[in-house]
């Protein structure tokens, strides 16, 4: 209360109201949401249900316009080439290293894009499975390093044998597989030469063949495959090496062998038959068989293997 | 006799469904204040031992997982008065333990502790006609039981079988599968006013729960804090309430004997309110901090200030001295403590076996209460606090609390009542299907 009470017309001091405690109770209605709000299901659906609801109503009205849903679109398109085409993802040059000439041109040609481009534009597994259908490239690593270079390490198949066939002559790896095509045998003369229907798939065995043929080599014209199952060495002069189905490197071992012993291939014999090893079989030439026929007192042969007739003199 | 039967049959099954959900709640409505205990069943009954729970006393396979407590409203003398208050007050602490426990309870247990209760001691006994007691003759027995008139409008609250005799054999706890040729029961029944039970439930109904069982006040404090021990070999529990003071006896564990004296410790606080010029609220915090009953002289030299908001600065500034207090409160105390005497010698208190007095409630809480109360009621007495349940947060510990207590301990093991049992065929309604059905499967 203040000490000097004022009478003057509104200037009275009017009492504070008296405080009002608030009940303590929850209301009927305030009780019951707060059960209802305790009840599991409620509660579940209240959480989890009309935000759910309300957030896929309001996307599919506001995506139910045609323009909204293609000006959405475009956005997040312009986006994402916003930031793929940005300077930290630039491709700009392509290494290539361990190609020759060819490969590389291949190679580049290759490449679906023009550099520089996104790396996000270059998609290298598909580029790799591409460059690995050209014959000559055994292995490729391609991949995009820091700086905005494309580097491709390409490990070529190395060439090593010619394959003579009825449509031209290639050239295979180690392997058998087909390197290049070539027109003759003169556009590489180091290397070894083979023929017939499935040659290309016992190149191993050629080349073992080949390797085992070293003293007679500068006489050897090539390995011709016999009906898809054994080989025959060519020599010049018409002369021939028949090898066995297996074993065939032990066989002419056996047969250079003699050769060193007894100047076997220096004779006038026109083929060594080996297929059996345990029996060898030499066919003669038409002279040294016409001595041998002269010694006897037969008639001669003639150069197709055919009886002369009886000259005289 | 069959409705009221049929009525707690209903309430047995909503108590089991309840069980079964795993969630009861415990609402104990006194005259002061007001608290709800949510219990949490789990079923298992595997033991947790948990500071000081022990797997004793069946209170093992719950756990309170929210409590709450409020100041009561509306109610008189373990009553109710004014519905809409009181439920207001029960809507504040169930919605206040629901917030604790995180979940909706829609079961609870109530209890009742005013309602003019009445004790009846009930003999019954029929002749055994297969030679053995079988399940069935249980239920005669109990149905065969002479009741007196209870008086209009009286309801039972519980009716529980106390001694089983066949022939001359007494005290069986379960007479199944005993020879003989007659059995005898006695029941003990409490009845209370019918109307207040309709109140209680209408105000539990009208908060959205649903009333799974409803025991009596002394009953359920006298459960929780008689130990095991006293129960088995008698003792009087004496629950000092805010509007009346229950007393409770039991023997052999069951209870044989309860009555309800109509003062409490709210007619303490009234007298100091009156005999020290105080206001009501003065008068509780001066008998809660300050009261005893034992004066001694120190306390007169203890001046209390009495405080007070009423603008007059004498009466504001006034001390009382603590032997003030206790003055007035003791001749109250002893008048409650002679009238627990009398009940006592009604019940015949003097003549069980052993005499142990079990003081508990709020009351029991006043300074000097066990000295006083040896020297009017017997020699045996000690306060008791509720036993310990698992989960139970340690300001709801103290006496006060523990009819709550015991009705958790009522919600997970109820004693048999008289209606636990079937009911015998001959008191279905003539002509039922189920008479024909328990005929059919008592006699094959």
């Amino acid at each position: 209360m203040p000490v000097v009470i004022d009478h003057r017309p509104g200037k009275q001091v009017t009492p504070p109201p008296v405080k009002q405690r608030r009940d303590p109770a929850p209301s009927r209605l305030q009780y019951r949401l707060e059960r209802m709000w305790l009840t599991p299901l409620y509660r579940r659906v209240l959480r989890v249900g009309v935000p759910g609801f309300v957030i896929a109503l309001v996307a599919g009205l506001w995506l139910s316009d045609e323009d909204r849903r293609a000006r959405l679109s475009d956005g997040v398109a312009s986006v994402v080439t916003q930031v793929q085409s940005r300077e930290e993802f630039q491709v700009r040059t392509m290494t290539i290293e361990g190609a020759s000439p060819v490969v590389d041109r291949a190679l580049r040609a290759m490449l679906p894009v023009d550099l520089p481009a996104s790396s996000f534009d270059i998609d290298l597994p598909a580029l790799r499975l591409q460059v690995m259908q050209l014959d000559a490239v055994e292995s490729i690593d391609l991949r995009i390093k820091p700086g905005g270079i494309l580097s491709a390490v390409v490990k070529e198949r190395e060439p090593a044998i010619l394959w003579r066939h009825a449509r031209g002559i290639e050239i295979l790896d180690a392997s058998g597989h087909r390197v290049a095509s070539v027109t003759s045998r003169e556009v590489r003369p180091e290397l070894p030469l083979i023929s017939g229907e499935g040659a290309d798939r016992m190149t191993e065995e050629a080349l073992a063949l080949i390797d085992a043929a070293g003293p007679i080599l500068p006489r050897v014209r090539g390995l011709v495959r016999r009906g898809e199952r054994r080989w025959d060495l060519v020599l010049d002069h018409g002369q021939r090496i028949l090898l066995p189905e297996t074993g065939a490197v032990i066989a002419l071992e056996a047969a250079i062998t003699l050769d060193r012993a007894e100047d076997m291939l220096g004779r006038d014999i026109s083929a060594v038959d080996l297929r059996d090893p345990s029996r060898p079989v030499l066919r003669l030439g038409i002279d040294a068989r016409n001595t041998i026929r002269q010694a006897r007192g037969l008639p001669l042969l003639g150069p197709d293997g055919s009886v002369l007739p009886e000259t005289e003199g | 006799m069959a409705e009221l039967y049929q009525t707690q049959r209903a309430m047995r099954n909503i108590r089991r469904a309840a069980l079964q959900r795993g969630v009861i709640g415990i609402l104990d409505i006194g005259t002061s204040k007001i608290a709800c205990l949510i219990l949490r069943f789990d079923g298992t009954g595997t033991f947790r031992e948990t500071d000081g729970v022990g797997p004793m006393a069946g209170q093992v396979n719950f756990r309170v997982i929210g409590a709450a407590s409020t100041r009561s409203r509306g109610m008189r003398r373990g009553e109710i008065e004014t519905m809409a208050e009181t439920e207001r007050a029960i809507r504040t602490v169930v919605a206040a333990a629901q917030k604790v426990a995180g979940v909706r309870v829609d079961h609870v247990i109530a209890c009742l502790s005013g309602g003019r209760p009445a004790s009846y001691g009930l003999a019954g006994e029929i002749t055994l006609a297969s030679g053995k007691v079988s399940d069935h003759d249980v239920a005669s027995v109990l149905a065969a039981c002479d009741q007196p008139d209870f008086g209009r409008g009286r309801e039972v609250l519980h009716a529980q079988p106390v001694n089983f005799a066949v022939d001359n054999r007494s005290s069986l706890a379960d007479p199944r599968d005993h020879l003989g040729n007659k059995l005898f029961c006695d029941m003990h029944v409490l009845t209370v006013d019918g109307d207040v039970i309709g109140n209680l439930v209408q105000c539990i109904r009208r908060c959205d729960l649903e009333l799974a069982g409803i025991a009596s006040a002394p009953y359920a404090s006298a459960r929780a804090s008689l130990v095991e021990d006293e129960q088995e070999l008698g003792a009087a529990c004496v629950d000092f309430g805010g509007g009346g003071t229950g007393v409770s006896v039991f023997i052999k564990k069951h209870m044989i004997f309860s009555d309800h004296v109509p003062i409490g410790g709210n007619l303490i606080t009234q007298d100091i309110a009156q005999g020290l010029r105080v206001s009501l609220p003065v008068a509780e915090r001066l008998k809660t901090l300050n009261g005893g009953v034992e004066a001694t002289g120190r306390d007169d030299r203890d001046m209390i200030d009495v405080g007070g908001e009423t603008g007059d600065w004498e009466a504001d500034r006034r001390q009382v001295s603590r032997a003030d207090v206790i003055g007035v409160m003791r001749p109250r105390v002893e008048e409650i403590l002679e009238n627990v005497r009398e009940v006592l010698d009604a019940a015949g208190f003097d003549y069980m076996p052993s005499q142990q007095i079990v003081l508990t409630g709020g009351g029991s809480q006043i300074p000097g209460m066990d000295g006083l109360a040896a020297r009017i009621l017997g020699p045996n007495v000690r306060c008791g606090r509720p036993l310990r349940i698992d989960g139970l947060a340690h300001q709801l510990t103290d006496p006060s609390f523990s009819s709550a207590v015991g009705l958790a301990l009522f919600a997970a093991h109820p004693q048999d009542e008289w209606w636990d049992f079937e009911m015998p065929a001959d008191s279905y309604p003539g002509r039922s299907l189920r008479r024909a059905y328990r005929w059919f499967k008592n006699n094959w």
